[in-house]
Parts: structure tokens; sequence; C-alpha cells
């Protein structure tokens, strides 16, 4: 059951982060991931700011520079089902259709699903680990198939989130606003490595919440994808996926992201592998070198080496899948 | 006791039906529960009515003068104060989809939405698809087609094959399969229930 809270829900942008400024405060957007949080006692607010009162905050629309401006109250299953962003930024639309269940998608918001906490069991089960500021994080010697491979220290979370990979593959930045005003920064900032700051996965400070993602206008030779590998087809978290963004110049690669989930505590860039990968034609050889590179410096727990090689496997198989006819 | 506590839909009075006995049964537990001070299983706190705010909740057409607390759930208001019972509490984290009801003609897991949220919403449970004392097209084709054991589930089956119906009227077995993946069923039935949504889309009109 839910312990008491207020509640309260502003119709302005400037009500809203006043509000959440007070100590106490939490903002709500879908709410899909602070009912459980609450329920669970993961987080403890005294006062729920919603933030669906807030009708700016909604919707997707282009922008002066040829790009989209997606607000971030914008439901998952609006990402998923827009036109424009299915045909030129393919690889969130994929992410936000392979993002939980239809209902889920139905409430989830795009800006809430890169806020979202992380689905360690650990961290949402009665242990004080590290992220909750206790000593120990218990991933480490436990049961640990479904944590991270990359990036791990202190804590071996995975940032839970698709559309954020696929977001960073994309190149998108995030406007971030708080009681003095507004500011904009790249999406692949917004994420805290937990070896700089344990107990908290993204940058945002009491009373800041993100308003809108912005994706810069797509140049014509792009092409991106995401695909995720899960446990249970239906609907899961990603035991390990991947978003590409390529840019060609004709038949070869100009510029390549590519951005690991379910695999890492943030959106992981697998800088080696889009290094190995520009200027290059897309052969067989290429790719299967690249999608090495993509998991030599993974660094493995007792139980989740398999995500090795699904990585491996994902990345091989994405990139085969992008080459041009 | 216990009648006094039940929802406001008065049932009819000669004789116990199936499902005041049901309802009779829930509000002992409830009871119990709180007599024994025992942790409550879901979320039937009672209230304290200092922490109380007005709400109006349109429900299948119906317009709903509330007070709620904040914490409280769609599913727990439907359930415990306006006695629509359809919606099921399930796993209570948006993992089952038994708790499912259309807002604004969307599924969505009511024990994920505060009621307070509903605000300004239609809202349509299993209860509001029925025509009068008859079925709705999709309701009958889950009977026709077979597609419960144990029928927990069925009101959230039924109600997310509603929403995906007035989203894609004719669906293929992978759309169905895609469109209904946010619930679960027990018993598998799942066959059966791929089977009544496309039996319910060739009888809905």
């Amino acid at each position: 059951m839910i312990p008491k809270i207020a509640y309260a829900r502003p119709h302005s942008l400037k009500e809203a982060v006043k509000e959440l400024s007070a100590p106490g405060t939490i903002a709500h957007a879908g709410g899909t991931d602070l009912l459980g949080c609450l329920r669970d006692g993961i987080v403890t607010p005294e006062k729920v700011i919603s933030l669906s009162g807030l009708s700016d905050l909604k919707g997707i629309a282009r922008t002066g520079d040829g790009g989209l401006r997606i607000g971030a109250l914008t439901t998952l299953a609006e990402v998923a089902d827009d036109h424009v962003i299915n045909e030129q930024f393919t690889a969130l639309a994929e992410a936000a259709a392979s993002a939980a269940s239809p209902q889920l998608r139905n409430q989830g918001t795009l800006g809430g699903n890169l806020c979202q906490r992380p689905r360690c069991w650990y961290f949402r089960g009665e242990f004080h680990c590290r992220r909750k500021g206790g000593e120990i994080c218990f991933a480490m010697n436990g049961r640990n198939e479904f944590h991270c491979i990359f990036g791990g220290q202190n804590c071996f979370i995975v940032h839970p989130s698709d559309s954020a990979p696929a977001l960073v593959a994309l190149e998108a930045r995030v406007r971030i606003a708080n009681s003095r005003g507004t500011r904009t920064i790249p999406l692949d900032s917004f994420f805290v490595d937990p070896a700089k700051d344990v107990t908290r996965e993204n940058i945002l400070r009491p009373g800041e919440i993100i308003t809108e993602i912005l994706l810069p206008a797509p140049v014509t030779q792009m092409r991106s994808s995401y695909r995720k590998a899960r446990a249970r087809g239906a609907w899961d978290f990603a035991l390990s996926g991947v978003a590409i963004g390529l840019r060609f110049n004709g038949k070869r690669v100009d510029q390549a992201r590519i951005v690991l989930s379910g695999v890492a505590p943030i959106p992981w860039r697998a800088v080696e592998t889009e290094q190995a990968l520009a200027g290059k034609i897309l052969d067989g050889e290429t790719v299967a070198r690249a999608a090495e590179s993509a998991v030599r410096s993974a660094e493995p727990l007792s139980d989740n080496a398999y995500k090795i090689h699904l990585t491996q496997g994902i990345v091989h198989e994405s990139l085969m899948a992008l080459r041009p006819e | 006791m216990e009648e006094r506590r039940a929802e406001p839909h008065d049932g009819n009075t000669d004789g116990v039906s199936r499902r005041d006995f049901l309802r009779t049964i829930g509000v002992g537990t409830l009871e119990a529960a709180v007599l024994s001070a025992a942790p409550l299983p879901s979320e039937g706190a009672p209230a304290h009515t200092g922490d109380l705010v007005p709400l109006v909740l349109t429900v299948n057409g119906r317009r709903n003068a509330l007070e709620v607390e904040p914490r409280w759930t769609l599913l727990y208001v439907l359930r415990e104060k306006l006695g629509l019972t359809g919606a099921k509490p399930g796993c209570e984290r948006g993992e089952c989809g038994a708790c499912t009801v259309l807002i604004d003609g969307k599924p969505r897991y009511s024990c994920l939405t505060l009621a307070l949220e509903a605000d300004g919403h239609e809202i349509t449970t299993v209860e509001g698809l029925m025509q009068g004392e008859k079925l709705g097209q999709v309701q009958e084709a889950f009977v026709q087609e077979d597609a419960f054991q144990c029928g927990f589930c069925t009101p959230g089956q039924v109600i997310s094959a509603e929403g995906l119906l007035r989203k894609t009227p004719h669906p293929g077995v992978a759309e169905i399969r895609h469109g209904m993946s946010g619930n679960l069923c027990r018993c598998g039935a799942y066959d059966h229930i791929v089977k009544a949504v496309q039996h319910a889309s060739e009888i809905r009109k």
C-alpha cells in the first residue's frame, strides 16, 4: 500500500518547478515507475507534484531547423505510433514500441522513461545497498544475472530505459527547467556514472525536470534501429540491446553511434565500435569485427557472462540489417 | 454489519446472488484485517477523513462526486468506493493486467494510476461494456470462444481487447498477441483469448 502523501497538480511550469524545489517533493509524470517506488518505499516523499496539468509538455512538433521537439510528457505509445518518428527516427520508434506493455506505453512518458529508477532486485528489495546510501553492493557477490558487464563500479545496475540509448544514438538533447530558467544539454551527458555518484542516475537536481527532448534534423543518408533481447517475448526489460545510428556517405559509413542497453549503468556508448565503423563499407568482415569490438572491454560478474555473447550477436545482427541495399 | 459497508449499488435483497455473496466475503475479509490490526494485503486502509480531497470521476458515462485520499489508486476507488469490482487487484505493480481499464479509450493499469490523475478523463470498466443486461460484443466473444478458465484475468483481458479493437479494428494474430501482451493469464488460455479477439473483431460493429 502507498504510504500517505500530499498531492498537487500545478498548471504552469513555473509553479511546478517552484513546488518541486521544496524538500520532500517528487515529480509524477506517467506514474508507472513512481507508484511502484512509492509502494516499495524506494522513495519516501511527503508530496507528489503531478505534471499532468502541464499541457505544453505534451506532443510532437517540427522545429524551425527541421528537427523534432517531443514534449517530455508525450507517452511512449504516441512516440511509437508517430509517423515522422517511424520514418526518420526509426530507432526511437522501435525503442518506444519495445518498451513495457501496451497499458504502460499508454501511460508512461518519454521524459519519465529517461528518469526511471533501476530495476536491480537488491535496490528494489529490502537491501540497504550503496545506491540507497549503504555500504554494500549486494549484486557483486549475490545473484547478478541481470546486472551490468560494463561500467560497474560501486554499483552494478543496468539502466532500464530502451528509449534512452535510441535517443543517444540519434544525438538527442534534453531541455531541463528549474526555477531560474531552462538549459539544453546533450542527452549523452544526462546520465550519471556510478563511479562519480552512486546515489543518482541522472544530473537532475531537486526542483528540476525535463521539459522536452530535441532531435536534430535528420540527414538524408541516416539509418537507425533499436533491437533488444529479453527473457520473455511478450514484454520485459532488455537483457541486452543496441541502438544504432549510422550516417552514410554512399555505401560507406560516415559516422556511427552505437549505444548499448541492458548491460551498463548508463546508456553505453561503444566508442571503439563507432570508430571501427567510420569510413567503412559494411561488409561481413567489418561487421564481425565491429561486433567483437563492442564487447572487448566487458567485465562480467559471476552469472552474467552470457550477456557478452548476446550483445555481440545483437550488434552483429543489427548492423547487418542496416546495410544499404 | 458487512452489508452496510457494501457498495452503493445495493443489490436485490430477496435471495443472495453469487455476486452479493462474493462482495460480502470480500468486505468481511477487509474488516477482519482491520480488527486484527494486521498489515492489509491490498489498498484497503481506512480513510483518514482529514486528508480527503474532492474528486469527480467519470466512470462508464456516469459522474461520481467523491472524496479521496491522494494515495488511493484508481483501482481502489473503483472497487471500494464505487462498487465496480470488475477490475481486479492482481500484482498491483503493473505486470499482470487484471486491473486494466480504459482511460479516454486507451487501456491502462488502474493499479498504477492515482485516482486523482483520472480527474477529467473518461473511464470505462468491464461493467461499462455491457449493453443493458446483455453482454457486450467482446465479452460475448470471450464466452463463445471459451477464452478463460478461472476467469480472474478476464475483465482485464476483455478491456485490453476492447482497447485494441478500438485502435485496430481488424488486427492480425501478431497484432493481437502484441496488443494483449500486457495481460497475463495464469490458466494459460492464451490461444483461446487470441481466437476471442479475432471473433470479437468479426462481430464488432
